[in-house]
């Protein structure tokens, strides 16, 4: 009983929280990476060196003025930021923090659940959340943020076959869908898979930036293009809730990038008797602790690189990152035969 | 052009229109109140219509009622972002007309506040230039050099932007003591800094593919649209006032004169980069073998020229900045006051180099020509 | 049992949103309900111990297909102003044609289902190698319904070369 309900329903509340609590804390991770490789600090004032400042961000934005525009439409103006999120947040039910540990007497699973088809759940639930894009320059009722959100789109769309192409190569070396199979193979290979498929993660790496529509890939948001992005004519907390699903994403990307090519939860070197010490930091720990040097990096490319046009970024997708993950799948099929 | 609605191009299979948008005058990348009327063809631009005149305030009617020295107040205004050249420039000119003869130390002076000036305004450019490209951080590293430059200015004539730092003959004081140490001691760190952009810019991939063959005009054209400064240079075509028609100190000067065989956005790029260190180098030269001497020349207490025209250019960061001034002979204001503002001429090019293109072009292009608003409305 | 409330409770969503799908006015709304009506599906086929199938619906037809629909219907929708529709019942007569005709085939379907015996030993499914869903649909598609995979990829391959072709100004 207490296995089957509470202890699930405790789970979901700590990862809900946690990873709502850590997406408007990384707003501020931001604004102070990027201050701080621009020589300046960032914000400063609210709290002790700006700590408080997402609390007063979301204060704010739940006070400002609640404005739709007249012949949009209401439903799916309202839906859209929420489309955006869910996605994202319910990605973590798969995502394993750590294997199963002994606490308060129980066997416990540092993961919601583990599905036998974990990864393929992860990129299905990314592709819905395409809709909240799509919806958003719907429902916004103008030519412009339509035609934004159709680019967004199309870009997400293109980048997903790269991405997932090279989940396919890492589902090739472990044999199995499963998140937590991934981690366990990884540790039976004794290698993290980054090092055996250096060009499946680096086609993540980028492929995930284009999804997160990040920089270098962040023209349909940008402020500087004439066109006013698909939030064009969103205010308030929706408008925050679509930023907050991108940060969202941009988590889980991290995330997953740890767990299929970084050892998830695995200490550096496990069967190494002599680094014994270092299982003083407990799993968990190292799984957030690799998560947040993605992030960073996230954050570290856009302060420093200009961002491409769109068809310079259709290009890439399509005419790069897609034919080179097909070759690196069609390798990595080839030498697995051959070792069989 | 005038105005024209969405037309139906026939032909293609399926029809498409036209759609007809407008980018500014309130935009975060058109560098000022700049509106841009474009035609699309789906992303790429068939033509643009280029709307000025919301900065215009006036100036050259204002000076026909003022005297000759309050003029150079209104010189800053032009180009606010390098106002020492302006100043500069009017100065020479109605020294020219008044055939003063400018003491050695206030040249060398002056060559050192226009290069140092030439400086602060490309680290803007570059900083923007940047930025609506999509690199944000050197933005913020350029505009901290830029500091320096503005606090170099502050010891010296105690403004920040607008800085009425000439008089007719020479300038107002003197350079207040230990000034060229720092002046020296600025080149010293802006050459680190120089190497920093460059790094981040000149051979990243995504900057490459943003302005390589964006934006291509030759020689011939290029001179024919009336463009000037660098980006002609940035097509090939060696025109440079410093050399062609030396002026203040530049005649003693040891420097080259980048110039660009392209004529894309990445060449004009090029050379404004180049013209930094060439800045840098003149900086020194002219710090180091500072003359003493008098700052200001034999200038009447009433500046009344006899009746007659002057035209006079110098280099200004821009481009070619000239003045044409006339005067009647009679009274103590200008008759007539006509700048010719390189950025207003430049800009005349900006339809020409956004045909064909994409609308994420436009940006990167206004960017590359590099105006000044105020000059351009005056 | 309650895997019976789970399957009705699925079953009524699924029913309700197909209902709104076909009767809702606005365009957009109705394939929006047909996402949400394919991602009941979807729970339907993890009801029937098929995890692999369930992604792959969404995945493919919620996350893919319908994005594509919902690509056309809203440009579509923009070019077109909602102008008072053409008698939207002036196609009644045939739509019930059809309709009665469907429903006279799914009846004789099911009655001679009712009416032949049922099938002896009710065909023992081949024992597959493998175990897990996902592995299974791999074994038969690479096996035994090799040839209509490799014909399906060459329709999608049909189907792109077709829209490349339609879309490029020049070629």
């Amino acid at each position: 009983m207490i296995e089957q309900f509470v202890i699930p329903t405790l789970k979901i509340l700590i990862v809900l929280n946690a990873t709502l609590v850590g997406v408007s804390y990384m707003t501020l991770l931001e604004r102070k990476v990027i201050a701080w490789a621009q020589s300046r600090l960032g914000p400063m004032r609210v709290g002790p060196s700006g700590v408080l400042q997402p609390i007063a961000d979301a204060v704010k934005l739940l006070l400002k003025e609640d404005i739709t525009p007249t012949k949009a439409d209401r439903w799916v103006f309202t839906a859209a930021p929420v489309i955006s999120m869910v996605p994202a947040l319910i990605v973590y039910a798969v995502i394993p923090f750590g294997p199963v540990v002994r606490l308060f007497g129980r066997d416990v699973s540092l993961y919601i659940t583990d599905i036998n088809v974990g990864l393929l759940y992860i990129v299905s639930v990314a592709s819905v959340g395409v809709y909240g894009i799509i919806l958003a320059g719907y429902a916004s009722n103008s030519k412009f943020p339509l035609l934004a959100s159709l680019r967004a789109s199309a870009q997400l769309i293109s980048y997903e076959v790269a991405v997932t192409l090279t989940l396919v190569s890492v589902i090739l070396m472990s044999g199995t869908l499963s998140m937590v199979g991934i981690v366990n193979a990884q540790y039976n290979a004794h290698v993290w898979f980054a090092f055996v498929q250096p060009v499946a993660f680096v086609i993540f790496f980028i492929g995930s930036l284009a999804e997160t529509n990040r920089a270098p890939f962040d023209l349909p948001e940008a402020e500087q293009e004439l066109t006013g992005g698909f939030h064009t004519e969103y205010s308030g907390m929706r408008f925050a809730l679509f930023f907050l699903a991108e940060y969202a994403n941009i988590i889980v990307v991290s995330s997953v990038a740890t767990t299929l090519f970084f050892g998830g939860w695995l200490r550096p070197f496990p069967h190494v008797a002599a680094l014994h010490f270092l299982d003083l930091i407990p799993s968990w720990t190292w799984f957030l602790l690799k998560s947040f040097v993605f992030l960073y990096i996230f954050i570290w490319v856009r302060a420093t690189l200009p961002r491409y046009r769109y068809d310079q970024l259709m290009r890439l997708g399509w005419k790069v990152l897609i034919p080179l993950a097909i070759a690196n799948l069609v390798l990595t099929g080839i030498v697995k035969v051959m070792l069989l | 052009m005038t105005y024209l609605p969405p037309e139906t191009i026939h032909g293609a299979m399926f029809d498409t229109s036209e759609l007809v948008i407008n980018m500014g005058p309130q935009h975060p990348s058109t560098h000022g109140v700049l509106r841009v009327v474009l035609r699309l063809d789906g992303e790429k631009v068939v033509d643009a219509d280029v709307v000025i005149g919301y900065l215009h305030r006036g100036i050259e009617k204002l000076s026909e009622n003022r005297n000759w020295t309050q003029i150079i107040l209104l010189t800053d205004r032009m180009d606010y972002v390098a106002a020492a050249t302006s100043n500069v420039g009017y100065c020479e000119t109605v020294e020219k007309l008044l055939q003063i003869e400018v003491p050695r130390r206030a040249k060398y002076l002056r060559t050192v506040l226009m290069e140092l000036q030439r400086i602060a305004s490309h680290c803007l450019w570059v900083g923007t230039h940047a930025m609506d490209i999509g690199a944000m951080t050197v933005f913020l590293y350029a505009f901290r050099e830029r500091e320096l430059i503005l606090d170099l200015f502050e010891e010296f004539c105690g403004a920040r932007l607008t800085y009425n730092s000439m008089r007719i003959g020479g300038l107002p004081q003197d350079i207040p003591p230990g000034w060229d140490k720092k002046v020296l001691a600025f080149c010293d760190v802006m050459d680190g800094k120089l190497d920093e952009y460059e790094t981040l810019l000149t051979h990243n991939r995504i900057w490459l593919e943003r302005t390589k063959g964006v934006g291509v005009i030759h020689g011939a054209e290029a001179t024919a649209l009336g463009l000037c400064g660098p980006a002609l240079r940035g097509s090939g075509v060696a025109r440079d006032v410093r050399k062609d028609e030396p002026y203040a100190a530049y005649d003693e000067m040891d420097f080259d004169v980048p110039v660009g065989m392209a004529g894309d956005t990445y060449d004009r790029y090029l050379v404004r980069m180049e013209e930094f260190r060439q800045s840098l180098r003149i900086i020194r030269q002219a710090t180091a073998g500072l003359p003493e001497g008098p700052i200001v020349g034999k200038v009447p207490r009433l500046i009344k020229p006899a009746a007659g025209e002057t035209y006079h250019a110098i280099e200004s960061p821009k481009g070619e900045l000239g003045y044409f001034i006339v005067s009647d002979g009679k009274s103590t204001n200008p008759y007539r006051f006509r700048v010719r503002p390189p950025s207003f001429c430049n800009l005349q090019a900006l339809p020409r180099l956004v045909r064909g293109h994409m609308v994420a072009d436009v940006v990167a292009l206004i960017g590359s020509i590099d105006i000044v608003l105020g000059e351009v409305d005056r | 049992m309650a895997e019976a409330i789970a399957f009705y409770t699925l079953a009524a969503f699924i029913l309700g949103f197909a209902v709104l799908v076909v009767t809702t006015k606005d365009t957009v709304h109705s394939v929006l309900f047909l996402v949400l009506d394919f991602l009941f599906v979807a729970a339907l086929y993890v009801l029937l111990n098929a995890p692999f199938l369930a992604v792959i619906q969404v995945l493919v037809y919620a996350g893919g297909i319908v994005v594509l629909y919902l690509f056309v219907v809203m440009l579509v929708n923009l070019k077109r102003p909602p102008e008072a529709h053409q008698d939207p019942h002036r196609l009644s007569k045939l739509g019930f044609g059809l309709a009665g005709a469907v429903l006279i085939e799914l009846g004789a379907i099911l009655m001679s289902g009712y009416l032949k015996a049922p099938p002896a030993a009710a065909a023992t499914p081949a024992v597959l190698p493998v175990v897990g869903n996902t592995e299974q649909v791999g074994w038969l598609l690479y096996t035994r319904y090799l040839i209509p995979f490799e014909i399906a990829s060459m329709l999608l391959l049909v189907a792109m070369i077709g829209a490349i072709v339609l879309a490029k100004r020049e070629l």
